[in-house]
């Protein structure tokens, strides 16, 4: 309790996205438009995810007992397929409204998108970023993907854990009545991979879009269904927690490459080498 | 209510590349007969605190401008696109600004929450044994403060066709006064007492009196930009906190709910006070008190040697952003959201240098009611912070709305209907649908 595991689970579990809302988004007003954009999306549809579960629970007549849990179950169910419908609604209406958005102008620029995807470097990234962003006017739908996707994770992660948060100011004891003493680490840690997946799954189900690989689509579902059904096993940190991390691993390297990046660029990258490939784009480090 | 309004600021030139800026608005470019559009009708925000000190000023100048003639109309339109995302995030930091100040001071400093006593203009209590009766009362406090802006807006016309500017002046200093020494010196006590901090009073006095002294030059007079726009900010907020104290609860939503129907009807209908008052200040060519908005103007100095067929070079001459702020007084006017157009030099074979303002213009009156929204969202929230970030980004998703529809329309459109919808309908279905839910998958550490 107290201040250092409020600051300390803070900084876990939103850390990285700020991180990456300094370096990444918060230069561009389109950006930050966009992403806000995107956590109202998640809002609404978290909204109609309660009012699925909120008639599920009337319908039942509020009867206590395992009836509540598996109400429970059936309405993070309910949620995750109507999170994925708004990705899609939201990606549709990218789609439709770039040419004639007016905050856009309609040029195409995705090569910016490389170094800027890849996560070993993205502050590499941002700092090439920047260098684009100066005269960058045009989104394209890999940026857009990514922006959406943070969107997302940032409205989940802070609706998720902002409450036990703030609880974590307060006088207490955790695990008083036999529950995990590590119930905020735990949940910060969460809430951290939740956020990350978000913004991978944002990344892969958009290129899914756009390429019609619809079995992106329906892989970005499933694995969303995985990692929530896991959290069912809770308070069994070990297994919930690890594989969440396990599948964010994967869908961040299946998010490197779809959004375009490569071992090559990546290694280069990383040694610092990537002058003459940015050269040969025409972008300066 | 937004509007496109650019100005000509060439009587400013010295002030503008000094730091310091006047605190008077520009005067209309004459291009105004380009295409005066309708302006805004903004409702105005009417309604001081307890005094009963209101100021309507409301009604910035909203001057449509096409721009400079002989510019390319696509280059005007990108420009304007460019620039659109700019401006609403121009005005998307001092909202959250205001609301960040207003949610911290009611979580924090349980005086604003502790229920003492209403406002006279909400005179029907809300300790009612049954529902109907609370909801009664509620519908006529809500009458009767709409009834008391309509009539304080009506005077504020009257005053400003007759041209009574130096009784429209007192008024505005009178309430800002009130707001920067009065308010603020309780608001200051209360988060004293809050923190257990003891305060003597020459020292009290010396703080009190600094900040009240430097916001009046400020918003009156000249002072630094950031300055001025942090003192709209707080004053903003202090008013905000005073409403969110006052006003019983049922009667808050119900007032919230009304004023975005006047403002509604006020900008967009021809007989409207404050489309009056607007058209009224563009037949004398003369900015509306500009005490009452919050401006972001920047300056843009554009010069150009002469015209060369490729006179979309204009756009790739260096300028020099200058930030320029209008002053602004106390609160009160529903938000006027006003883009400028930079106008671009376009005028064959001379030389040319041009200084153009755009900027965006939000009236005080919106930063107040937003800020009343999310404030009781915290307040009444029942502790939950889901319901205070729900309305948050409502209110930014609205606002991003009015900008986008001004920027499709052109014309002056009021700002809270939007915003306040969207913020209305997020409190309650967060408060009863959300707020259960996510409290059971937190309990049970079940993540969506």
């Amino acid at each position: 309790m107290t201040a250092a595991v409020f600051f300390g689970c803070a900084f876990i579990a939103f850390g990285p996205a700020l991180a990456l809302y300094i370096f990444t988004i918060a230069t561009e007003p389109l950006r930050i438009i966009f992403l806000i954009i995107g956590a109202f999306f998640w809002l609404v549809s978290l909204l109609l995810s309660s009012l699925v579960w909120f008639l599920a629970g009337t319908i039942t007549e509020n009867k206590d007992g395992p009836v509540q849990k598996y109400l429970l179950m059936f309405g993070v169910l309910v949620s995750v397929f109507i999170q994925e419908v708004f990705r899609f609604g939201y990606y549709k209406i990218l789609k439709a409204k770039r040419p004639s958005f007016p905050p856009l102008a309609l040029r195409r620029r995705g090569y910016g998108f490389q170094t800027f995807s890849s996560l070993c470097s993205f502050i590499k990234a941002s700092e090439g970023l920047k260098n684009i962003s100066a005269d960058e006017t045009a989104l394209s739908m890999r940026l857009l993907a990514y922006v959406s996707g943070l969107g997302f994770g940032i409205m989940s992660g802070v609706f998720s854990f902002v409450n036990t948060l703030s609880d974590s100011l307060g006088p207490g004891t955790v695990g008083i009545h036999g529950d995990s003493p590590q119930f905020f680490l735990v949940s910060a840690f969460m809430t951290l991979v939740i956020i990350m997946l978000h913004l991978f799954w944002g990344i892969v189900f958009f290129d899914g879009c756009e390429k019609k690989k619809w079995y992106a689509l329906l892989l970005v579902l499933l694995t969303h269904l995985l990692v929530s059904t896991l959290t069912f096993i809770n308070p069994h940190y070990g297994i919930s927690l690890v594989s969440a991390y396990i599948i964010m691993v994967l869908m961040g390297i299946w998010a490197f490459f779809a959004a375009g990046g490569s071992c090559r660029s990546l290694k280069l990258c990383l040694l610092c080498q990537d002058k003459d490939f940015l050269l040969f784009s025409q972008r300066s480090r | 209510m937004l509007t496109f309004m650019a100005s000509d600021s060439e009587e400013e030139v010295c002030d503008e590349r000094t730091s310091l800026m006047s605190a008077e608005s520009p005067t209309p470019r004459s291009c105004q007969e380009g295409r005066p559009g309708p302006e805004d009708g903004e409702s105005a925000a009417p309604w001081r605190g307890q005094d009963g000190e209101e100021d309507h000023e409301e009604d910035p100048d909203h001057y449509v401008c096409s721009g400079v003639p002989g510019r390319p109309p696509g280059l005007e339109e990108e420009l304007t696109l460019k620039y659109g995302a700019k401006h609403v995030i121009m005005l998307f930091v001092p909202v959250t600004l205001c609301m960040i100040v207003v949610v911290a001071t009611i979580k924090s400093v349980r005086f604003y929450t502790e229920k003492n006593g209403q406002l006279i203009y909400t005179p029907f209590t809300e300790d009612t044994p049954s529902v109907g009766q609370r909801l009664l009362n509620s519908v006529l406090n809500t009458l009767i403060m709409i009834s008391v802006i309509v009539v304080m807006t009506i005077f504020l016309v009257l005053l400003y066709k007759y041209r009574c500017y130096k009784f429209i002046h007192g008024w505005l200093i009178m309430s800002s006064l009130m707001l920067l020494f009065l308010f603020s010196y309780i608001y200051l006590g209360e988060v004293l007492k809050t923190y257990n901090v003891a305060m003597d009073y020459p020292t009290l006095f010396l703080t009190v009196w600094n900040f009240g002294a430097v916001g009046m030059v400020c918003i009156h007079w000249k002072g630094p930009l950031v300055l001025q726009q942090a003192y709209l900010i707080m004053i903003s907020a202090l008013m905000a906190l005073v409403f969110i104290k006052y006003l019983p609860e049922w009667s808050a939503w119900v007032i919230l709910g009304a004023i975005s129907v006047y403002d509604l009807v006020a900008v967009l209908c021809p007989k409207g006070p404050l489309r009056m008052l607007v058209e009224t200040a563009q037949e004398r060519n003369e900015p509306i008190f500009p005490a009452l908005i919050y401006s972001s103007a920047m300056v843009w100095t554009v010069g150009m040697a002469k015209l060369d067929p490729s006179s979309q070079g204009a756009l790739q001459l260096p300028y020099d952003p200058e930030m320029e702020e209008d002053s602004y007084d106390s609160f009160g006017e529903p938000s006027y959201p006003e883009v400028c157009e930079p106008p671009l030099p376009g005028y064959p074979g001379e030389e040319l240098e041009e200084e153009e303002e755009r900027g965006v213009k939000l009236g005080l009156g919106d930063f107040i009611f937003y800020s009343v929204l999310v404030g009781k969202a915290a307040a009444t929230g029942s502790g939950d912070w889901n319901t205070t970030l729900a309305c948050f980004v409502a209110i930014l998703i609205g606002l991003c709305l009015t900008l986008l529809l001004l920027a499709v329309f052109k014309k002056a459109l009021p700002a809270l209907p939007i915003s306040i919808t969207f913020g209305l309908v997020f409190y309650f279905s967060t408060d009863n649908l959300v707020r259960p839910f996510m409290d059971t998958l937190a309990f049970h550490q079940l993540y969506i």
